[in-house]
Formats: structure tokens, sequence, C-alpha cells
């Protein structure tokens, strides 16, 4: 088993390299010229090429690119130049925030979306199969970004449970109380679409694995049909949902770009909107490179736990 | 002349065993409500130009912020004052225009890519996999943004990276299945009959793939929708002054608190189109997917549902062997034809002894066995009748839970491919411990001790070794011998073992056959043992019973009936099989097929292919007569019968 | 005779397997490290006359169903050559596959999944019609009656679709389609298999008449022992990969020399047999992945000896009375 991990994140090393490169190419790929960009557009053709000098753009793209993953290795992203800090340490900065938001939604949306797959499949055609499936359906129809608003209509403006917007309350509380009191309509909001793709999911894995040979076997050795359901029907079909779940957790972060947008959460994503807005391009580059590398982390988390489950992937 | 006669006679035919896709798709009443709703929207998303509308970009500051319902404005005005419903239909029109090219060209350049990987394989395959992963490894939406980022906002470059973030997805699942396809025969022979690697991927495998490419454009097109609206939202899509859901609603936002309905109305808008896209996409899903079609999602229950209606249930027969089967008919009801499986079928079981049920595939001889201890997956099945006796109590009688403690210890089964019968996700140790602490209250050392003994049992070499393995780490014949272990667990009173060794190769299966004997001989455990073989029939079974569309048409004991056959179809059956060292023998064919069992003749279900045939046959019931102890043929005009009956 | 012409024999040959093998895995990885091989089939040689029925006979993993994809060009050697009627058979199938389909032909084993589900019978069967014959739309229509007929079909079941059919009708369908285009040499991989007894004794039937109607030769591979007795004029039974033993139908099952073979036949189960033979351990193939150096068939064997653990038999190791039955085994049985 060790050795499967040591393969697995060795495997994930080209992986990453290919994540600087293609993340590389797409900023080399910007129309218009940089320079220009940052000096504006009355700026002499002298300082224009003094600066592309300074920036290393005179340079071929491959030792473009040999540079910046260098400076990548040593930690440094370049300087965001809308904020005049590294981008390293903002990105670092908001992307603990998104951390804590997506972290928390992806593990929301795994527990529901578990637990209302199972029930649903085993009720099948009943009233909680019916229900559930029409939830299902109105989470992955709802605009994400709307909803937030609904909720903030609702929670925020009319009965004033949540606060609407930030993380923390701006005077004051910095603890965990104050924490989850900000944190719980944006991570129910991100973590409703899905929630439903998960139950979907899970609802047809268990149907299709309940209809399993070894399952007639199960139910002819006698087990209770909690046996059958929990232990034998559970574990095979997480074996299909687990890599969902690692799919999931790119929509869930993609969509915390919205849902930080609206709430007005301090993190990588609304960091990312205005970066584009404001073609502070090396911001850009910076989040979406620690957001991708990230994920890949996380779908390793993901392949490794479904390798455990499953000893044929061994 | 012939050829309109065939044609007409064939037509109706046709479309009763398959009704059409639309047809299909209007049963599902959400389905219809979805596709309604969606027609609906589109259509009027169409007429946009021909309706009645304000111009949707005039400014009137004068009028802003109108409420719903307001004099000439239906639904208000915004902050410039321009009229929502306007703004809503038009803006509705270029989402669902952005919506659906994403969509075609997404479907289009990811199922191409697909395909090709799919069916080269090898360096190809490997080339765009690799790509496409690189994309995947991106989350979503990131890359769009990316993608925006580099192009600059605006309509049609969301459109793009919505299209592009979305090609992995086609490609990945068109992949998966153009890689099954093209392993499957159809393509070798395809090959075979001359066809160029272009002709068999674009003529061959693209229509079964096509289905698929559907499916997933149908499921995804609500998602590239809420995609683009959502980078619209983010004001990186559409620009002012032209409007698309998304925008409308990023431009509602800043109001929220003002004036709610400028945000709430376009996000109704996305939410009602994207439903009812997914629910008519559900709809398509379900009639295109074959393993859909065909019910084979239905979840069956624990238990078989009995159904005996108010037909009497019959006593046990006065023999009392120790599994006692009355009259039990089991029947499924697909599609509205009820199949009868099983109708009627009697059989006593010794203890000790071996009885073999042999017949031909559908006969009805496994849904027998599976029909005793309730396994027969509800829905569709159900046993409509009779009864079977475990030592005297009525098994389709007694509560679920009496059952559940009978499986696996009074009666235990063994199936016939056991790399499907056995858990791929325990070890064997895991699931044989587990069959024998069901049944025993064992402590969690002498389960083990236990479980490695039967092992031993079975002549597994290295036992205690392998406990520890999985399945597919076994070879066929070993995993059989786990699945025989596992029904010795608990020292069952009888065994029913459905085709134990069909799966195996010859000389593995006579290893099991020898096994298997030599275990109820020391055990005195009766085995129900059904086989298409009469060959193996030979080895193991004492007596014998034949089915044919679901009755026994002969019994007796197995030398009897393999020296003289009463019924012509065991004598048939017999004779169509080639026996080793007689290769001069020549082939005696049954002619023609079984009779499909939710439409079978009156009188002998075998008429049609009998070479005996007379007019009686073909009427009433023909009565399984015993002519002597254990000795029984469904047959009005038996053979070798010298007269006796 | 030395060991590579073993298996011929004098008469018309019209395919040729001469040393043939053929490997699975064993390329390179991205990272050096070797990936695993397997031999699906080794030192293979074999003739196959015209006219003749060619039973081949073996155990799962016993690489015949290799050996029928090699035949028709399907797969293609790794070592060896394959000649049909004096011409390289590798070679055209790379060169001009066309050219190979218009000789040998293949029946497959599953007779549903061997039909595209999504064409009519029709397409099916003018599929080699249009690519392998130069017949136009007149003669090919002349050509699909004939085909038909030929296999019991009537003419209405041209424009249905494969699931409106049952194994057996199916299977005739498959056969039609390997006659199609007029082989000389039909590879038959299992074609009785996966059908009822009652229907496979109506297919057997059928294979034969039309193998006399149109002058073919078969190779006719089966795990069934009695079926391919019953219609091979020679046997070659198959054992991990290699040949076991090959010689005439009759010589091979009434004096086997391979103990294999007679395993085989002693463990195949007859109406009216109660002693089948069993081997008393669970005794199974060696690991394909670690080949023993000696005979494969030693581990199993009651009559193997030191030399069978360290030498491997040639496959001409052993003789029977008959000139053309051979048996790669230092013990051969004696004759009963």
């Amino acid at each position: 088993m060790a050795a499967y991990i040591a393969r697995r994140l060795l495997a994930a090393i080209p992986v990453l390299f290919g994540l600087t490169i293609i993340v590389f190419l797409i900023m080399a790929m910007i129309p218009g010229d940089p320079a220009t960009a940052i000096l504006g557009s009355y700026a002499t053709p002298e300082n224009v090429a003094r600066l592309n000098r300074e920036l290393g753009l005179d340079k071929t793209l491959f030792e473009q690119y040999v540079i910046w993953i260098g400076n990548l290795f040593q930690g440094d992203l370049g300087r965001s130049y809308t904020l005049n800090r590294p981008v390293l340490d903002e990105v670092l900065e908001r992307f603990s925030a998104t951390l804590i938001l997506a972290g928390t939604s992806l593990v929301l949306c795994s527990v529901f979306g578990l637990l209302a797959g199972i029930v649903s499949a085993v009720r099948q055609y009943g009233w909680a199969d019916k229900i559930i499936t029409l939830l299902v359906l109105v989470g992955i129809s709802t605009p994400s970004f709307w909803l937030g608003l609904i909720l903030i209509l609702i929670f925020a403006v009319n009965l004033r449970l949540f606060p609407a917007s930030g993380m923390y309350a701006i005077y004051g509380g910095s603890d965990l109380p104050d924490l989850i009191h900000h944190l719980t309509l944006p991570a129910l909001t991100l973590s409703v679409v899905a929630t439903g793709v998960i139950a979907r999911l899970t609802r047809t894995a268990m149907l299709e694995v309940l209809r399993q040979d070894y399952i007639r076997t199960a139910r002819a050795k006698g087990l209770s049909e909690r046996k059958v359901i929990y232990k034998h029907a559970f574990k095979s079909a997480l074996v299909g949902v687990v890599p969902v779940i690692g799919i999931q957790a790119g929509f869930v972060i993609g969509g915390a770009v919205y849902i930080e947008t609206v709430f007005q959460w301090p993190g990588i994503g609304s960091m990312l909107v205005t970066a584009i807005s404001t073609r502070d391009l090396l911001l850009v580059q910076g989040g979406v490179l620690v957001v991708a590398a990230a994920y890949v982390l996380f779908n390793l988390f993901a392949d490794v736990v479904q390798t455990l489950l499953d000893p044929r992937l061994r | 002349m012939t050829d309109t006669t065939q044609t007409v006679e064939m037509k109706p035919k046709r479309t009763s065993a398959r009704p059409g896709t639309l047809a299909l798709l209007l049963n599902n009443s959400l389905a219809t409500g979805g596709l309604i709703v969606l027609v609906a929207i589109c259509l009027i998303a169409l007429a946009a130009p021909l309706l009645p509308l304000a111009d949707p970009d005039v400014t009137a500051p004068v009028d802003r912020l109108q409420p719903v319902f307001s004099d000439g404005h239906l639904l208000g005005t915004d902050h410039l004052g321009r009229d929502l419903l306007s703004r809503l239909i038009w803006g509705t029109r270029v989402s669902l225009a952005v919506g659906l090219s994403a969509t075609v060209i997404a479907a289009f350049f990811g199922s191409l890519l697909g395909l090709v990987a799919g069916y080269a394989g090898g360096r190809v395959d490997t080339l765009i996999m690799r790509g496409i992963d690189m994309v995947m490894a991106f989350p979503y939406i990131l890359l769009a943004l990316a993608i925006v980022a580099v192009l600059g906002p605006g309509l049609l470059n969301a459109l793009y990276a919505i299209a592009l973030v979305n090609i992995p997805f086609f490609a990945r699942n068109i992949r998966g299945i153009t890689l099954g396809l093209s392993r499957r025969e159809f393509v070798d022979a395809a090959r075979l009959s001359g066809k160029s690697p272009a002709q068999i991927l674009f003529l061959e495998i693209l229509p079964n793939v096509l289905p698929v490419i559907v499916i997933t454009m149908s499921t995804t097109v609500g998602w590239m929708i809420l995609e683009t609206a959502g980078l619209s939202f983010l004001g990186l899509g559409a620009q002012p002054p032209q409007a698309d859901l998304g925008s409308m609603l990023g431009e509602g936002r800043k109001i929220l608190f003002t004036a709610p309905h400028v945000s709430v109305i376009p996000g109704l808008m996305i939410f009602a189109l994207v439903m009812s896209i997914n629910l008519f996409g559900d709809g398509v899903r379900d009639v295109l997917d074959p393993r859909l079609r065909a019910g084979s999602l239905t979840r069956p229950v624990a238990r078989t549902a009995v159904e005996r209606g108010d037909a009497p249930v019959p006593p046990p027969s006065g023999k009392g062997g120790v599994l006692d089967v009355r009259d039990m008919r089991t029947e499924f009801e697909i599609g509205g034809s009820v199949y009868k499986a099983v109708g009627g079928v009697d059989l006593t079981l010794a203890a000790g002894e071996c009885l073999g049920i042999v017949g031909e595939s559908g006969s009805g001889k496994s849904v027998t066995a599976m029909s005793i201890m309730g396994l027969v997956p509800t829905p569709p099945g159900r046993i409509a009748g009779g009864a079977a006796y475990l030592d005297g109590e009525d098994l389709f009688a007694v509560s679920d839970r009496r059952i559940r403690k009978l499986r696996g210890s009074a009666v235990a089964y063994v199936f016939q491919d056991p790399l499907s019968t056995l858990h791929p996700l325990f070890t064997v140790g895991d699931q044989l411990r587990e069959a024998i602490g069901t049944h025993q209250p064992l402590s969690a050392a002498e389960v083990k001790a236990r479980a490695i003994e039967l092992l031993s049992l079975v002549r597994i070499p290295n036992a205690k070794e392998r406990l520890s393995a999985y399945p597919h780490e076994l070879s066929g014949g070993m995993r059989q011998r786990v699945c025989i272990a596992m029904a010795l667990a608990n020292d069952a009173k009888v065994l029913i073992a459905d085709e134990p060794t069909t799966a195996l190769d010859v000389t593995v299966q006579s290893q099991i056959l020898t096994l298997m004997n030599g275990l109820r001989r020391d055990r005195n455990a009766a085995i129900l043992f059904i086989t298409h073989d009469f060959g193996v029939v030979s080895a193991i079974c004492d007596r014998v019973a034949v089915m044919y569309a679901g009755r026994i048409v002969e019994t007796g004991r197995t030398n009897e009936v393999l020296a003289s056959p009463q019924h012509p179809y065991t004598a048939k059956l017999i004779e169509c099989v080639p026996v080793l060292g007689e290769p001069e023998r020549r082939l005696d064919a049954i002619e023609g097929r079984p009779p499909v069992v939710n439409n079978l003749p009156d009188g002998c279900a075998f008429a049609d292919r009998c070479g005996r045939v007379r007019p009686e046959c073909r009427s009433g019931e023909i009565a399984l007569v015993i002519s002597r102890e254990d000795r029984g043929v469904r047959c009005l005009y038996p053979l070798n019968t010298e007269g006796a009956a | 005779m030395n060991e590579l012409h073993a298996g011929k024999s004098g008469g018309d040959t019209l395919l040729d397997i001469e040393n043939v093998e053929r490997i699975f895995g064993g390329g390179r990885k991205l990272f050096g490290g070797k990936m695993p091989a397997v031999h699906a089939v080794q030192g293979l040689t074999l003739n196959v006359r015209r006219g003749e029925t060619l039973g081949v006979v073996g155990e799962s993993g016993c690489g015949k169903s290799t050996l029928a994809r090699l035949v028709v060009g399907l797969d293609l050697p790794t070592a060896g050559t394959i000649t049909f009627d004096g011409e390289d058979l590798t070679a055209l199938a790379r060169r001009n596959r066309n050219a190979l389909a218009r000789k040998v032909q293949y029946v497959f084993q599953d007779p549903v999944a061997s039909l595209n589900p999504r064409k009519t019978i029709r397409t099916i069967l003018e599929a080699p019609l249009k690519h392998l014959t130069d017949l136009d739309a007149r003669g090919r229509e002349r050509r699909l009656e004939e085909l038909l007929e030929a296999v019991n079909l009537a003419p209405e079941f041209l424009e249905r679709y494969p699931h409106e059919f049952s194994g057996g009708q199916a299977q005739r369908i498959g056969i039609a389609r390997a006659l199609a285009a007029g082989p000389e040499l039909i590879v038959l991989d299992e074609p009785v298999s996966a059908l009822d007894v009652s229907v496979q004794a109506q297919v057997l039937n059928l294979l034969d008449a039309l193998k006399e109607k149109f002058g073919l030769t078969y190779i006719f591979i089966s795990h069934d022992l009695s079926v391919v007795e019953s219609v091979s004029n020679r046997v070659a039974v198959m054992y991990f990969g290699r040949m076991a033993e090959l010689g005439p139908a009759k010589e091979i099952f009434k004096h086997p020399l391979h103990p294999y073979t007679d395993l085989l036949m002693r463990s195949a189960p007859a109406p009216g047999r109660h002693d089948l033979l069993s081997e008393d351990a669970a005794a199974e193939l060696p690991d394909p992945y670690n080949p023993p150096p000696g005979c494969a068939f030693a581990a199993r064997c009651p009559r193997k000896s030191d030399l069978c653990l360290s030498a491997r038999p040639a496959p001409d190791a052993a003789r029977g009375q008959d000139e053309n039955h051979f048996a790669a085994c230092h013990h051969p049985l004696p004759r009963a």
C-alpha cells in the first residue's frame, strides 16, 4: 500500500509540471503587451523596451518558462501590481479562506449526498425517494449565485439570522463561533449542487450494486437486510462514488468563485474575479496555479481512498 | 404479394415489442412536463422579435425600478428604467443560444477525441487522454476563468471557455464507451468483412455511441447554461448593453436590498429553463439507456413476493423428504405481460439424496432453485402459487426473520459464476467468517478456526493464508471451492447448486463434482443440482427431473431416465449431444425453439417440436403421470413404456 | 525429421503454421522497468490440409483463441510464420487485409455480440459482399438469397435487427457472413458453446452440410472434447500456449499419448458415466508470468519425472503408431 501511495505521488509530479506549463502558456498567450498595460498607452517605446527587458519578456518562451519555474521553486510568483504585494502572500492568505469555505461545503455535500442517495435507493419509488429525487433536481437546476442572493434576502435581510457578507465581524470577533456564523450561508449555498450530484450518483450506484450476484449471495447466507445494504452494497457503491467526490471538489472550488463574490468572502475566487477585471495577470496566474495544485493533490487523495476500498485496483 | 403480407404481419409485432422512443418519453409525466415548459420558453424566445415588446436596451431613467405589475411594465423595470419583461425574453434568447452552442461545440470535439482515442488505443490514446487529464486537473470553472482572462471578457469568449472546459467531460465518457465497443466481437466481424478503420469507427461504432452522446448532451446542456450565466453574472460574459440572464442577475445584485425583483426574476427564469431541460434530459436518458429501459435498475427486495391469492396451498406430499416442493408457480411481470417461468413444479428431496434438474435456458430450472428460499428478484418476480416445505414448514408462509435464519444454515446455495457471486471487496476470510458468525454464536477465534477448517475441507491448500486473499486473487476453481465452503459453514441439510460447474474448465469441473459428491456422502446433505448437462447429472445425481417451458416433463432415477427416456423431449435432448468415443453417431437435432413462457400453447408445450405429436397433444392440461415410484412423465404417448402405462 | 517439421505431414497443405509465438505485454514502461509478458502462444507448429476439419481443444488460457485470431489476421504473431496456400499470411494481413479476408473467415463464439445491434441483417451480410467481392447490386441480392438459403433462414429475416433473433439463428447469420465472400478456410471459435444443447446440434449439422457443399476447410476450436471428436479429422490438444498432442482424431481419442489428453478425456462428463477421473490435489495451471522451465503440465502429471521438471519436451518427443500422431511428452502413455 505504501508503495502504491509513493507510486501515485510520483505520478502526480508530471501532472503538476504539466499544470505549470499550461498556466504559463495561457498567460503567455495573452494578446497585447504587458508592459504597455502596466505603463499605460502613453509610455515611450524606450520605457516599454526597458520594462520588457526587466520582465524578461525579450527572451524566448522557453527561457522565460525556465526563469519563471526557477522563481516558482523559490516561492516567488512575482508581485501584484494592483495590490503592490508579493503574489504568493496574497494567494496563500486568500486560499486559506477558500479552503475553509470549500472544505466545509465538501464535507456537507458528501455527508448529505451519500445519505440522501442511500435513503433514495433503499426506498426506491417510495415517498422519501420521490421527495429526494425532486429536491436533487431542484438543487442541480438552481444557479448557486442566485440561491445565495435569495438566502441573503431571507436570512440576512428579513430574518436577520445570519450576516450577509464577510468572514468575520468587522469589529471584535475573530473566533470560531463568529466564523461559523459567517460561514453557514455561503457553505450551505455552495454545497447544494454538489450534494445533488453526489446523491444522484449514490442512488444509481446503490441500485446497480443491489442487483449484483454477490448481493444475492449475501442474502442467501442469511444476512440481515441492514448488513446487506450498509456493509455489502454501500462499500461497493462507495468505490464508484469516491472519485466523483474528487471531481465535485473541483466544482466546489470553482463554485466558490461565485459564492465568494456574492457573500464577499475574502477567498481566492473573489480575488481572481477582481484580478481578471483589473488585468492583474500575475495574480491570476498565481491563484490559478495554487488552486489547481491543491485540486490535483485532493484527487490524489481520493484515488488513494478508492484504492484502499477496492483491492482489485492495487 | 407475399412480400406485402409479410410486412403487414411483421409491423404490429415490432411496435408492440418495442414502443417508440417518443411514446416512451411521453409516458414519463415529469419529462413531458419538462418538455412542455422547455418548448414554451424556446418558442417565446424565438418569437422575441415578433412580440410587442419594448426595446430591451432603451433606458428611461424616469421609469427606473418600477415594481412588478406596474403599468406598461408587467415585470417592472431595472435601475436604468429598461423593461424587465423585454430584457428577460431577449436575455433568455441569448442564454439559450450560448448554452446550446457551447454544448454542441463541446459534444462535437469531445466526442471526436473520445472516439479516436478509444478506437485507436495505444499511443494515440495515451497522448489524447494525458492531454485531457491535464485539462481536467484544473477545477472546472477556474479554467474557464483563466481562458476568459486571456481572451478578455465577452459573451463569445465565455462561450468558448465553457465549451472548452466541457470537452474533456465528453471525451472521457465517449472514450470509455468506444473502448468497450471496439473490443466487441462485431467490430472484429466488421474488420473481417473488409471495412476500413474509418468505416468501422464511423459506421459501426458511432451509431452505438450516438445515444450516449445524446444522453450526455441532454444532461449537460442545463449545466452549460448555468455556467455561462455564471460568467456573465461575474461580469466576464455578456457586456452591456447586451444582456443575458446572468448579466441581468449580476446587475440586479447591486440593488438587491432595494429592488429584489430585478435579480429574483432572471434567477427564476434560469431556474425554470435549467429545470425543464434537466427533467427532459432525464427522460431522454431513461429512454435511451437500455439498462434503464429494461427496468433493470429496479431494486430487488430481500425476499421474493408471495402472492398465492385464493388458490389453496397444497399440503405436503406423503413422502416427506427434507424438502418438499408442491405445485410451485413463479411468475415475472415485465412490461404488462406475465411470464410463467415456473408453472407448477413438484419436487421431493430426501436426506442425503442428490436430485438433478436438467433443462435448457429458459426452462425455469434456475428460477425453481431460487424460488425455494425467496431469492427470485422482486420486482419483477413473484411466487404465484404452491408451497415449499422444509421439514414440514411452509417456506412461503414463514416470516422474513425465519427465512433469514434458514438461509445459509438449513438451506445453502452454491451459484454459477464464482467470480460474481463473491463480494470483490471483502477477503475470502471475511466472507466465510460472516457466513459462520451469522448463524453460530462463536467467539472470533472459534469462527476463524472454523473458517480454516472449512477451507481445508474443500481442499484448498494453505487454508490459513488463503483467508486473507481476495476473490480476484484466486482461480475459478478455487473460488468455487470457497463458495462451497461457505455453503457448508452451518451444516446445511439442503444444498441448492445452480450450475456450479458451468463456468469452469472440464478438469476443474470434475474436481468440483468429485468434491461435492464426497461431501454429501460424508455429511448426509441433500443436493438440488441444477444443470443443462446430462453428463454432469450422470456423474453426481441419484434422480433427475427434466424441465421444459417451466414444468417438469419427466422424472426418475438417473440411470433409468438415461437408458430409457419416456418423454420425446428427454430422448431428443440426450440424442442431440455428442458423446465422447462415439464420433460416428449422427446428431439428431431438435428443430425449432422452445415456446416463450408468456404465451404458452394449450396442451403440451413441446408439441410443435415433437415428431410423435397427435391432435390430442394440443389441447387440455397434460398431467405428470407417475407410473412407478420415482418415475413420471408428462406425455400422452410416451416412449419406452413396454405397455406398462 | 527435425523439431520444426514435427507438425507437418504430406498431403495438400492449405495452412502452415511454423514456430509461431504471440507475446502480450513485455514492453518497456515510461520509467525503465520491463512490463510483465505473457506468452499466449509459443513454439506452435502445425498445418491444416485442404478439405479437412482440424479440431483444436484446450481449456481456458491454453492459447486456442489467440491461435484463431492469428490465423484470420486479427492479431499478428510476434515470431514465426504462417503460410496460407504458399503465401505469407502475416505479410498479407499487413499489406492487404481484404485479400486475406477473402480467403480466411471467422465465426465467433458469442453469436449475438458479433452482430452490430444497430444494423439490419441485410446491412450486416452485405458488408462483406460490398467490400470483398465485385458483385453489383443485383449480384449481391442474389448472393444474399443463396446465403440465407444455405443457412436455412427465411428471406424476411433480412430486414430485422439482431436482438430479434435467438442464439441459434444469430449464429446462422454469423456463418452466412463468414461464407459471403466465398472463403476457403473458416476458423470456428467455439461456435456452439454459447448455444443450448438442442440448438448446438442444429448448428453442427449445418456446418457439416456447408463444408460438403462449398468444399470448405475448417479449424474448429472448442473446449468440448466430444464436440471436437464428432466433427474433426485431426485434433490438436493445447496446454498453456503450446501444443500437447497432435494427431488423427480417431488415434488421439483411442490411444492418447499425452497424460493431459487422457486427463481431459476422463474428466469429461458423459451421460451414463459415473466415475469421473479427478486429480487429488487442487491442481491448476502454472503462473503465466512465471512459467516453469520444464513441461507446463508436470505439476499435475502422474507420470512426471525429474526430466519433465527440468527439460521441456519437444513437440514430437513422443510418437504414436500413426505417422502423423505426436505428443510433447517425455513419458507418453503406453498403448492400452
